[in-house]
């Protein structure tokens, strides 16, 4: 403990020392998430901030140093998210390589693997794209058919990607593949890692009723991928697959819930209260209150299931738990929000707009499998039902 | 604090559910229905419930107990929600201990804890006075007369009230009807001249009463808190008990969703197994995950309660309107995916629909609760 400490004061004091002033401010809205890879444009403070925590590995704190992680412990990695959130600190670099690619490759990849593509991440070099549903593919993801050819000393990949979140702005895409078109479909898929820098691959944002476009479609004609870059065994992607798929859900349930400015404390702007110091809806104040309610349940099951898995006493199962309800939660969160703004809301203004955060999250529930595939794998897994 | 049981806790559900399934299942409560038992509930379990420690859970180690929190009273309230034993623990070991080890003088606490923790005496909450729960509405009166008090009115919703020993009554010694303020707390025996108690038959087959005061005279001692500022104490008391029956109506959820989800492993209709339907297998899903969240909110209440109790209000509040809610909705899908069998008295399903319906009533429904909620948010 007393190392913790010692670990705690010396963390304070780094912050304090280099977190850039404009680096302590509340972003204002998404455009200020720091992506990375090679398009990215940096503000000077974003830049700044970024490398002083990738030398240190804190942009990756758990993963291992060799692989330019931080190389902490749990209990460290919370005492860092703790003194960040101490000073106000913006998280570095946010990007589906960390989130996602990463912890694939830490599991499934090969120390070589991990050396080549690792680092990058953890720098904000490289930034990642996810290359899983296809137009044919979507809840029935294991139907996907992009093929992918042994060519000797490379692979030729064919096909097309759909919902490829911004495909446009990455530098590299993780790919699921068909491999063995004679195999059960489960069976035949690879996990390969494409540079996208190469005219066989291009992307083309999909505009949503939001009016942003943060997916795209992705084609491959005749794109090459190197041997060394398939993750896992051939023909057994499935299994990366769904490694991969339990972090994102986790991450996409994990959205609307932390740094949020409470539903309450919005309606109260916007409604206003009565004489004895109510919600002046009396309906929506009903509504506001449950799904608050319901919120910090969601909250705490966020934590309650981290420290489960900590305790070793989890089921993977419940990331599925997570997704569903945390998405359906966030979209009653934004409806919420529109019933309390009224005609405010239904501006179409900038890209801060209540409405495009009310549109954009009905994709919630679709996106990383649907509320009712995860319903579906309750069922199965948790409650083991039985199949049809 | 990390959201998992401890050992020490692990242990205890496990003892709490061997005692409970082995000697106190749903089938003792239905005995007790059936031959229409006088005390409501079976003083043999009672008594070995207080040899295992549990009467005495929350009763401070100087007075006789072995103090383990709200977390581990939690976990027995929980497992007695799985098996629905009928037992004086929640007026007496959660709300009767917390209301003297948080708020007795030296003297009260010297006389009733250790009595509480041996098991040798049983207290009642007298609260409510009409149909919902409105601790602030107080029409009881306590007049000033000599050295004490004397005390007028009517009490409902009694929990326990005719096998207890001892009331704590809330009473008006000051202000208006619906004043927070001007509320005081007393002790009264149940057996004090003037005090009448008339058991009411519940639908859950569980005690509770209506208690008359008729010029009950009750001397200085008798008052629990603060003249005037005890509605505080009171909020204090049945906030424990609103912990204690989310913890039970956990207990409950969970066992309507296990043996739902057997049910519908077993069931055969259309040549087939009915847990290979989409359609149950959704609903049956769905259940789980607010069975989680219900959970989550209830331990991080119960853990607030014993770390920071002058924090936990507002998570009482929450974990009590979820659960009341999630359990609700569990008896309703147990019954409706049981189908016919599940209408039937001789099926347990009923029972868990019926006690958690009046647990979801007492000290506050979820109405109760979100409103109350809403207001500590400031909205």
């Amino acid at each position: 403990m007393a190392d913790l400490e010692a670990f705690r004061q010396e963390t304070r004091e780094w912050l304090e020392a280099n977190c850039p002033e404009e680096m302590r401010k509340p972003m204002q809205s998404e455009a200020d998430a720091v992506w990375g890879g090679k398009k990215f444009k940096f503000s000077e403070p974003q830049k700044l901030w970024l490398d002083r925590m990738a030398e240190k590995g804190w942009t990756v704190p758990e993963w291992p140093t060799e692989y330019g992680g931080g190389g902490l412990s749990k209990a460290e990695a919370k005492i860092l998210r703790e003194e960040m959130q101490r000073i106000k600190a913006r998280v570095p670099l946010q990007s589906f390589g960390i989130w996602m690619l990463g912890p694939a490759l830490l599991k499934y990849g090969t120390h070589e693997q991990k050396l080549e593509h690792l680092p990058p991440i953890a720098r904000g070099e490289i930034r990642w794209a996810q290359g899983y549903s296809e137009p044919n593919a979507g809840s029935d993801l294991a139907a996907l058919m992009t093929k992918c050819e042994d060519k000797g000393d490379h692979y030729i990949v064919n096909g097309q990607k759909i919902w490829t979140s911004y495909a446009d702005k990455a530098d590299w895409i993780f790919v699921l593949v068909r491999t063995d078109f004679q195999a059960s479909k489960h069976n035949g898929i690879s996990f390969i890692l494409v540079d996208m820098d190469q005219p066989g691959v291009t992307t083309k944002p999909i505009k949503l009723i939001s009016g942003a476009s943060p997916f795209c479609e992705t084609f491959f004609d005749d794109a090459r991928a190197e041997k060394h870059n398939l993750v896992g065994e051939l023909n057994r992607g499935w299994d990366v697959a769904k490694y991969l798929l339990t972090h994102e859900r986790e991450m996409i349930g994990g959205m609307g819930s932390g740094g949020m400015r409470p539903m309450g404390d919005i309606a109260v702007q916007q409604v206003g209260l009565n004489e004895t110091g109510q919600l002046a809806d009396p309906f929506l104040r009903a509504d506001v209150a449950r799904a608050e309610i319901d919120g910090m349940a969601f909250m705490f099951t966020m934590e309650r299931v981290a420290d489960e898995a900590k305790a070793g006493q989890g089921t993977g199962a419940n990331s599925s738990v997570l997704k569903y309800y945390g998405t359906e939660f966030n979209k009653r969160r934004l409806e919420l929000l529109m019933d309390s703004s009224g005609s405010d809301g239904l501006e179409w203004g900038g890209e801060d707009d209540v409405a495009r955060g009310w549109l954009r999250s009905k994709g919630n529930s679709i996106e990383g499998g649907t509320s009712e595939v995860q319903l579906n794998i309750i069922a199965k897994r948790i409650l083991q039902l039985p199949s049809a | 604090m990390a959201m998992v049981l401890n050992e020490e806790a692990g242990m205890l559900k496990d003892a709490a559910k061997g005692f409970l399934t082995g000697s106190a299942p749903v089938s003792q409560l239905r005995k007790l229905r059936d031959e229409k038992n006088e005390d409501g509930f079976d003083r043999k379990t009672w008594s070995a419930m207080a040899e295992m420690g549990w009467t005495s859970v929350l009763v401070p180690e100087d007075f006789g107990g072995v103090e383990m929190g709200y977390v581990a009273a939690g976990v027995i309230a929980e497992e007695m929600g799985r098996t629905l034993t009928a037992s004086p623990y929640l007026s007496t070991a959660i709300m009767g201990a917390t209301a003297f080890s948080r708020f007795g003088t030296d003297a009260q606490k010297s006389e009733w804890l250790p009595r509480i923790a041996a098991g040798d005496a049983i207290t009642a909450i007298a609260v409510d006075e009409s149909g919902k729960h409105a601790p602030s509405k107080v029409a009881t009166t306590a007049e000033r007369s000599g050295n004490g008090f004397k005390l007028n009115g009517r009490k409902t919703f009694v929990a326990e009230g005719h096998v207890a020993d001892m009331l704590i009554v809330s009473a008006r010694t000051a202000g208006s009807e619906t004043e927070a303020e001007g509320i005081t707390l007393f002790l009264v025996p149940r057996d004090a001249a003037g005090v009448s108690v008339e058991r009411s038959d519940m639908v859950d087959s569980r005690n509770s009463a209506r208690v008359t005061l008729d010029n009950v005279e009750v001397t200085a001692d008798a008052v629990l808190g603060e003249v005037d500022g005890g509605l505080k104490t009171l909020e204090g008391v049945l906030d424990a008990g609103r912990a204690g029956l989310s913890a039970e109506m956990s207990g409950s959820a969970q066992q309507c969703l296990e043996t739902t989800a057997s049910y519908l492993k077993e069931r055969k209709q259309f040549g087939a197994i009915i847990g290979t339907f989409q359609a149950l297998q959704h609903r049956a899903a769905h259940l789980y995950s607010e069975v989680e969240l219900g959970k989550s909110v209830v331990l991080k209440a119960l853990q607030t309660l014993d770390a920071a109790p002058d924090h936990a209000a507002i998570l009482v509040c929450a974990a009590k309107a979820k659960m009341g809610q999630v359990a609700q909705l569990a008896t309703q899908e147990a019954l409706q995916m049981h189908g016919g069998i599940g209408m039937t008295d001789e099926y347990d399903v009923g029972f868990f629909m019926k006690r958690v319906r009046v647990a979801e009533a007492l000290y506050g429904d979820a109405n109760f609760q979100a409103d109350k909620f809403a207001r500590m948010r400031n909205y």
